[in-house]
């Protein structure tokens, strides 16, 4: 790979560990976000300029318009409908890790060209960041109150998870053993089921309890990161996605410590609350 | 195994270590920010975005990485602006406090 970008990805990488360093203290925290953004924009330029082969006229509009798009919504939100936001921005890149794992084994397949760890890590990403994306947006729905904010909890709701999940794992092995434009269709399928799983794992819980799913979900996120990395050999995806998979999950448990209760009694516990509150 | 792969795992596995030391000890106050910062974080995967649109050819997966590059740019800039937007609140708040 070309020297300036592997360069690029490195200051980047030191400018995000940097960034959040500073943000673990309030008087520090608005100067490390403002480095933890140069880091982006230091691996956006260096992007651009080593993968310039692309469409510059749709891309550009993608660009100009997912930036006014996210600055407009960010800043016209009221303050306290901030965690939706994140809710929503995190979905967002739960869903661009999904695309960019779909483009990317569409593409090897249509030419018939995949390994195995490259199907395993564009498979891994699609299924973490489609639960990302619909579980996010549900978490968004919720906290707007577009959608009942109380749990939704129906009988049997355990097992059908546990038995989406199966059916996708199943699924995900067959075609990480064929791969190959026959696989297209099973991938679509796929897809639905990480989809479906993301909505089932966020409706169960509660307006209050929101907050740490949402950083459940951000963990997600940028562990779906780190596997595209995997899958495109990208350095800094892996290292920005590792960071915040791994500081996603210690935030989540930290989180929920605050709120005096185990996760999994946050993600799983409004089932035994039901069955209380009818009892 | 290949070589690439082994050097890529471990990356993986120091990032992971380096992304639980840092948010060890941190104030709860700063649990929502961090959260909204490191959302922002990963919308690292704009570069993966761009990658894709410069490698595909077919109009579908043009259409795919187009859609990529827009969601992660939504991630990216929204991420970073509402983090900003929440630690302003913050500094004021604790501007605030010793006039009181």
């Amino acid at each position: 790979m070309d020297m300036l970008l592997q360069v690029g990805y490195l200051i980047t990488a030191i400018l995000f560990i940097m960034g959040v360093m500073r943000l673990r203290s309030p008087a520090t925290a608005k100067s490390g976000n403002l480095i933890a953004a140069s880091g982006m924009v230091v691996a956006f330029v260096v992007t651009l300029v080593q993968y310039h082969s692309f469409s510059w006229l749709w891309i550009g509009l993608a660009l100009i318009l997912g930036a006014i798009v996210g600055s407009y919504a960010a800043l016209k939100v009221r303050m306290t409908a901030m965690p939706q936001m994140v809710a929503l921005f995190n979905g967002m890149g739960g869903g661009a890790a999904a695309l960019v794992s779909i483009g990317e084994l569409h593409s090897q397949w249509s030419v018939g060209v995949s390994s195995a760890a490259a199907s395993i890590a564009a498979l891994l990403t699609v299924l973490i960041g489609s639960i990302s994306f619909t579980g996010s947006l549900l978490a968004f729905a919720k906290l707007q109150e577009w959608v009942r904010g109380r749990p939704i909890t129906f009988g049997g709701q355990k097992l059908l998870n546990g038995l989406l999940l199966a059916v996708a794992l199943v699924l995900g092995i067959m075609m990480i053993v064929s791969g190959g434009p026959h696989a297209l269709p099973w991938l679509g399928v796929y897809i639905v089921l990480a989809a479906l799983l993301g909505l089932l794992l966020v409706l169960p819980i509660g307006g209050a309890d929101m907050p740490v799913v949402i950083s459940l979900l951000n963990a997600f996120t940028g562990l779906a990161a780190a596997a595209t990395g995997f899958l495109m050999s990208n350095n800094v995806l892996i290292i920005a996605g590792a960071l915040v998979g791994a500081s996603g999950t210690i935030l989540t448990q930290q989180m929920s410590r605050a709120m005096n209760r185990p996760i999994h009694n946050i993600v799983f516990g409004a089932f035994g609350q039901v069955a209380a509150g009818a009892g | 195994m290949p070589h690439s792969l082994l050097t890529e795992i471990y990356i993986f596995v120091l990032a992971v270590f380096v992304g639980f030391q840092l948010i060890s000890k941190v104030p709860s106050v700063l649990h929502t920010p961090l959260m909204s910062a490191t959302n922002a974080i990963h919308g690292i995967i704009l570069v993966g975005a761009i990658a894709l649109a410069a490698t595909v050819k077919g109009p579908l997966d043009v259409g795919i990485s187009v859609a990529a590059v827009f969601l992660a740019t939504l991630n990216v800039v929204g991420g970073y602006v509402v983090t900003d937007r929440i630690l302003g609140m913050f500094k004021k708040k604790s501007a605030e406090r010793p006039t009181e």
